[in-house]
């Protein structure tokens, strides 16, 4: 498989940092493969948005390198930047261009030839579904609509790597669905499309994933590889009253803690059929009444808590 | 019995013009439950908590608070209840200790209790060592404790919360709704916004807004059953050859890619077996297919299509 983007101990440290500080990107690499949907996943102030900014060539590294499609960042940006669609999180539409005069200015100033644009556009405002609004002003467009056309402009000179900062953030469920969707139609095309994200269930959808936490990477992989590596399992547990099954759960040691996810509680245990028999049992003997007691899926979300408090264990 | 209830909303309704932002929902709250409004941006969330908090006046129906009227007996309302909007609204030239002082005097906490106060809500935040410092430079997580510290200075017991952990990292998230617990657990009761799908797994009713009405109202898990069809995750090579071979089965009510990911929905008695040998039988290869519990996600979306149905409108957006 060839290699889209390749990072090696990327470093970035701001001047307005104070001396000393973490930097905001700590010896980074990357590996992401052509065709691959590539999920950065981490909270805010992760340094998500800052590997974004010298992968696209708009910001230099302190230390370290990257290539893309196999051009180096610091030296051959013109290169890279002919191949890369680039949407930044507070992306820069014109609000007050219709939604065609913004593809159009996209792909003007992206060199797309003029016999070329009409054909791109159209397909492009079919793929978004924005067929109906092109004479609407993106200011007057819905949060998801604008996004679909921040989309459809980085996409306009049919680059192929497309770099993606947190697409999804604020969106509601619909739209939030919808442009996962369109990612999967980019993606279907042979382009590479590398995404950063901090919602956790949302490193689910990539081929591959890297969690990312205070500048560094903590662990990179399938999602499902990387929940089979868990060395605990799930046990998810409702009953009434609540207070005591907190009382009981906490009694338990499973291994790894518990936290509470709405009115159930989720325990991370080295044995799951055991603690299921004791939770039964203690319960039971405090009157409870248990409506859900399983095994459950260990999702990206417990993933990112065990390693994050592995991390603070270890410093 | 309306004093067991922390809300009670009665044919809510609310018109800006022609335009109805809020449509005749109903719903009530009972005393430390923690009730969560979920729905895309305009549909009427922020508008509801509005006519709640007593700063909107309904344009018909009626709701309480703790058995206040909010159209009548705003001062009252206004006294019982805490407010965390979206922005929080920190200063960040104060110091933590300051903003709590600041909230203390302006809801008007006697001068001899406010020291005790502070240091009761300091402890409450997990904020000890940080009173001293600047908010501008607290982290996101520590903001947002600070404003929820904040907002029940004067210990209300119905508390509002409108998307209280956007951009908050899932370790600092995960403590917060442990606060939201520990209060909700003293008999505070919580109505918070989100249309963070995953965060609503954290209330004990959901109440889901769409175009102005309320086209839910359930306990997560009541939703997620009442969700017609078995859902399947299916991971394969040529998801896009895939898609289409699915979406043309009989049984399959709808393909979604999620990414690399489709998730299938079937009616009732699909088995994986069957999709195994369709798929097959057409030459892709399968990672992997797995039975899987719809979200509330899911959920939504679902409901939102039927809507979508129910009611074509001429315009979109």
């Amino acid at each position: 498989m060839a290699i889209s983007v390749e990072a090696l101990l990327l470093t970035k440290q701001y001047s307005s940092q104070p001396k000393g500080s973490r930097p905001a990107l700590d010896a980074v690499d990357l590996h992401v493969e052509a065709g691959q949907l590539y999920g950065l996943v981490g909270p805010d102030g992760a340094g998500k948005t800052t590997l974004l900014r010298i992968l696209s060539t708009v910001m230099n590294p302190t230390s370290g390198s990257a290539r893309l499609m196999g051009y180096d960042v610091n030296k051959q940006a013109e290169q890279i930047r002919s191949r890369l669609g680039y949407m930044p999180q507070a992306f820069s539409l014109y609000p007050d261009l219709s939604v065609m005069e913004n593809l159009r200015f996209f792909a003007d100033i992206n060199g797309v030839s003029h016999g070329k644009q009409k054909s791109r556009i159209d397909e492009l405002l079919e793929f978004a579904r924005l067929t109906d609004f092109t004479s609407r002003r993106s200011e007057n467009l819905s949060g998801g609509m604008r996004k679909k056309l921040a989309l459809a402009c980085a996409l306009v000179h049919e680059p192929e790597i497309l770099l993606l900062d947190e697409p999804t953030t604020g969106v509601d469920p619909v739209s939030r669905r919808e442009l996962w969707q369109l990612l999967a139609k980019v993606i279907q095309q042979g382009v590479t499309v590398l995404v950063s994200t901090p919602y956790m269930d949302e490193a689910e959808r990539c081929n591959m994933v890297s969690i990312i936490y205070q500048g560094r990477i903590l662990t990179t992989g399938a999602p499902v590889d990387l929940e089979r590596q868990m060395p605990f399992r799930i046990v998810e547990v409702k009953a009434k009253p609540r207070g005591t099954l907190r009382q009981v759960v906490d009694k338990i040691d499973g291994g790894y803690g518990w936290r509470a996810v709405g009115d159930r509680l989720r325990l991370s245990v080295v044995d799951p059929a055991g603690v299921q028999a004791r939770i039964k049992a203690n319960l039971e003997t405090a009157g409870a009444q248990i409506s859900i007691l399983r095994e459950a899926r260990i999702l990206m979300e417990d993933v990112f808590i065990y390693l994050v408090e592995q991390q603070e264990k270890q410093a | 019995m309306s004093s067991e209830k922390s809300v009670q909303a009665t044919q809510l309704t609310r018109k800006f013009g022609d335009f109805i932002a809020v449509d005749q929902i109903s719903f009530d709250i009972p005393k430390g439950e923690i009730f969560g409004l979920l729905g895309p941006n305009g549909a009427g969330k922020t508008t509801t908590i509005r006519m709640l908090c007593g700063i909107l006046t309904p344009s018909s129906g009626a709701a309480s608070i703790l058995g206040f009227d909010v159209s009548k007996q705003t001062e009252e309302v206004k006294q019982r209840i805490g407010y965390m909007s979206q922005k929080f609204s920190l200063y960040n030239d104060l110091s933590v200790s300051e903003n709590l002082n600041f909230y203390a005097n302006l809801y008007g906490i006697p001068r001899e209790k406010v020291k005790s106060r502070i240091a009761e809500l300091i402890e409450i935040a997990g904020l000890q060592g940080h009173e001293k410092q600047l908010t501008r430079n607290l982290s996101g997580a520590w903001r947002q404790r600070l404003a929820l510290a904040c907002a029940i200075v004067h210990e209300p017991p119905m508390i509002f919360l409108d998307e209280p952990t956007a951009g908050v990292d899932p370790v600092s998230r995960r403590e917060f709704w442990e606060m939201i617990y520990t209060m909700a657990g003293r008999g505070v009761s919580v109505l918070a916004t989100t249309h963070y799908m995953d965060e609503a797994e954290f209330c004990n009713v959901i109440g889901m807004m769409y175009r102005s009405r309320l086209i839910a109202l359930n306990d997560p898990d009541s939703l997620k059953d009442e969700m017609r069809g078995v859902l399947f995750e299916v991971d394969c090579h040529e998801p896009g050859r895939a898609e289409k071979i699915l979406r043309d089965l009989p049984t399959v009510q709808d393909v979604v890619a999620h990414g690399v990911i489709l998730r299938v929905l079937m009616t009732d008695k699909t088995k994986k077996v069957f999709l195994e040998k369709v798929l097959t039988e057409n030459e892709i290869v399968i990672d992997r297919i797995e039975r899987v519990l719809p979200t509330l996600e899911d959920v939504f979306v679902s409901l939102v299509d039927q809507e979508n149905r129910l009611h074509v409108r001429a315009e979109i957006d």
